[in-house]
């Protein structure tokens, strides 16, 4: 089993979540965080002072898929996340030791 | 034969009741009301009514600090926000108004201690009852104390701004309201000082204590880098500070026209030289600020209504509406550079309370003394209005500073004025309160 994480831009986290669905991802969890790459900051002034941004919001999303699947989630994401601009985000596939399903107690694979 | 019986009956009946009525008429004309009756009440009204616009800007005041602040203050500052209201009217009727407005000397009153009405009897205010002035007044010392937890907001230990709203209330504010509107030494310096709704009484008063309070305390942690130069500490509702800015807008309209303490002609003008500068203040600071930084920033804008509005208060039934327009048009610009100024020189103010309040305040009593129609130098009148203009503003500036800076550095020696480093990182709201303003849904009990 594998966990697909992404870092993405936040306003195309519908289209993200769409794709996925497409192809048969069952669950997601997103969090919204902030982070830069290689975009860099600006500076901003308020009451005539100056402030810089580097932070910007991002929303990471997380997928847990069986080994075999975890290339096209990560396709899915690259294809549907992009702008074409500085800042669209990256995506990474970590391997997972165990996966347990809350309600009935199944593990492994069956968990998915 | 019945007939004719009922139609006497029914003749009777008519004129008995026809009679009673004739009778009873001079008796309702005794009900008559004096003319003068009706102006008193009327004059009673109409204050009542702009007091409670005045105590509706306590919210205004609330939301422009705590727009401009950070979220994990705000509880703390709605609080101060609160108290500086709530003790400010137990503390200005046990003690402050009496100072301000009972029989004494030249520079305070020494009778009238908790609204003693012997002292306060009719009659003492014109038409106005006590309660009615009283509630008007005291609307204005809470106005004077709010003005400066803006300026010492996220850092200021609120045991400690609690005792100051008192003081405020009780003593430095009276004093001031005494020289003026209680009959005191500044209605005998030249033709006597013209600060009609407070510029320099109320504000200046405000304005100058948080100086104080903002320069004994020191700058909030972060506010300047290593060489000393003013970083950004954006506020966490701009929302908040606009809709309390209009907030305050409205309530002027019972802070100027309001005293006039009258429901009489003169009203309507003062409402309309109070807009007309609210309105030049907002244009002119926001035009300023686009032009120094490039940006129309909204806070400064915000600001620059305020200065418009604190400007005007002093000479509102005194300029004509050029003369309001140009003192709000300039307390707009002198506002966005008084801002700067003082953030450049090491002085924190969170919102502009200083800028806004203290120096707009001495702008708009000063420019009186050119714009009245009645004594103004741009009319002919010569210097004597100016003179007093002058004397007022700088004594109410002595005064304050030092008082208001007595009481500061006394706090500080003893309970303490500002917190301590890891709770002014942390944010005041859990230390001195107990809760987060903004506290998380408890979702844990469902």
């Amino acid at each position: 089993m594998k966990l697909v994480t992404a870092v993405i831009k936040p306003h195309k986290v519908d289209e993200v979540k769409d794709a996925l669905r497409a192809i048969g991802v069952a669950g997601i969890t997103i969090t919204e965080v902030k982070g830069f790459g290689r975009q860099g900051g600006h500076t901003e002034t308020y009451r005539g002072a100056e402030y810089t941004v580097e932070f910007t919001p991002k929303v990471k999303v997380e997928v847990i898929v069986d080994d075999a699947d975890a290339a096209a989630v990560s396709d899915a994401i690259q294809t549907t996340a992009g702008s074409g601009q500085i800042g669209d985000g990256k995506i990474w596939t970590t391997p997972i030791d165990g996966l347990v399903r809350i309600r009935t107690g199944e593990q492994g694979k069956d968990a998915i | 034969m019945r007939k004719k019986l009922q139609r006497r009956l029914l003749f009777m009946g008519t004129g008995a009741i026809l009679a009673t009525l004739l009778l009873a008429a001079p008796a309702l004309a005794q009900e008559e009301v004096s003319a003068e009756a009706v102006q008193a009440t009327l004059d009673n009204i109409w204050i009542l009514i702009a007091a409670v616009l005045v105590i509706f800007m306590q919210a205004g005041f609330a939301l422009v600090e705590a727009g401009l602040t950070r979220a994990k203050s705000v509880a703390n500052i709605m609080m101060k926000n609160l108290m500086d209201f709530s003790a400010g009217v137990l503390a200005f009727g046990a003690i402050g108004f009496a100072i301000a407005f009972g029989e004494g000397n030249g520079f305070f009153g020494f009778e009238g201690w908790f609204l003693n009405t012997n002292h306060f009897a009719d009659g003492y205010f014109g038409t106005l009852s006590l309660p009615t002035f009283f509630i008007f007044q005291v609307a204005f010392a809470a106005t004077a104390a709010t003005i400066v937890s803006g300026a010492m907001a996220e850092r200021t230990k609120f045991r400690s701004y609690f005792v100051y709203s008192f003081v405020i209330t009780a003593l430095i504010y009276p004093i001031v309201v005494h020289w003026l509107w209680g009959g005191g030494w500044l209605n005998d310096i030249g033709p006597g000082m013209i600060d009609f709704a407070g510029s320099t009484i109320v504000h200046s008063v405000g304005g100058w204590a948080a100086l104080m309070g903002a320069i004994v305390l020191g700058p909030r942690i972060g506010k300047y880098d290593a060489d000393g130069r003013p970083r950004a500490i954006p506020g966490h509702s701009i929302p908040f500070a606009i809709i309390g800015v209009f907030i305050l807008f409205i309530g002027w309209f019972g802070f100027n026209p309001g005293s006039e303490l009258a429901a009489d002609a003169a009203v309507p003008a003062i409402a309309m030289t109070t807009l007309i500068a609210g309105a030049a203040g907002g244009v002119f600071a926001t035009l300023t600020v686009w032009f120094r930084t490039g940006v129309p920033d909204v806070a400064m804008a915000g600001n620059g209504v305020l200065a418009g509005l604190v400007g005007i208060t002093a000479g509102t039934a005194a300029v004509s509406p050029w003369g309001a327009f140009l003192i709000g048009a300039s307390a707009g610009v002198l506002v966005v550079f008084s801002v700067f100024f003082l953030d450049r020189r090491g002085v924190d103010d969170p919102v502009g309370a200083v800028s806004v309040h203290g120096v707009c305040g001495a702008f708009g009593t000063l420019m009186v003394g050119l714009l009245a129609t009645e004594g103004g130098l741009l009319y002919g009148d010569g210097f004597g209005l100016l003179g007093a203009q002058i004397v007022g503003v700088v004594a109410v500036f002595v005064f304050v500073t030092v008082a208001a800076g007595a009481l500061f550095y006394a706090l500080k020696a003893t309970i303490g004025l500002r917190v301590p480093a890891e709770e002014e990182i942390e944010g005041l709201d859990v230390v001195e309160h107990g809760a987060p303003g903004y506290g998380p849904d408890i979702t844990a009990l469902a």
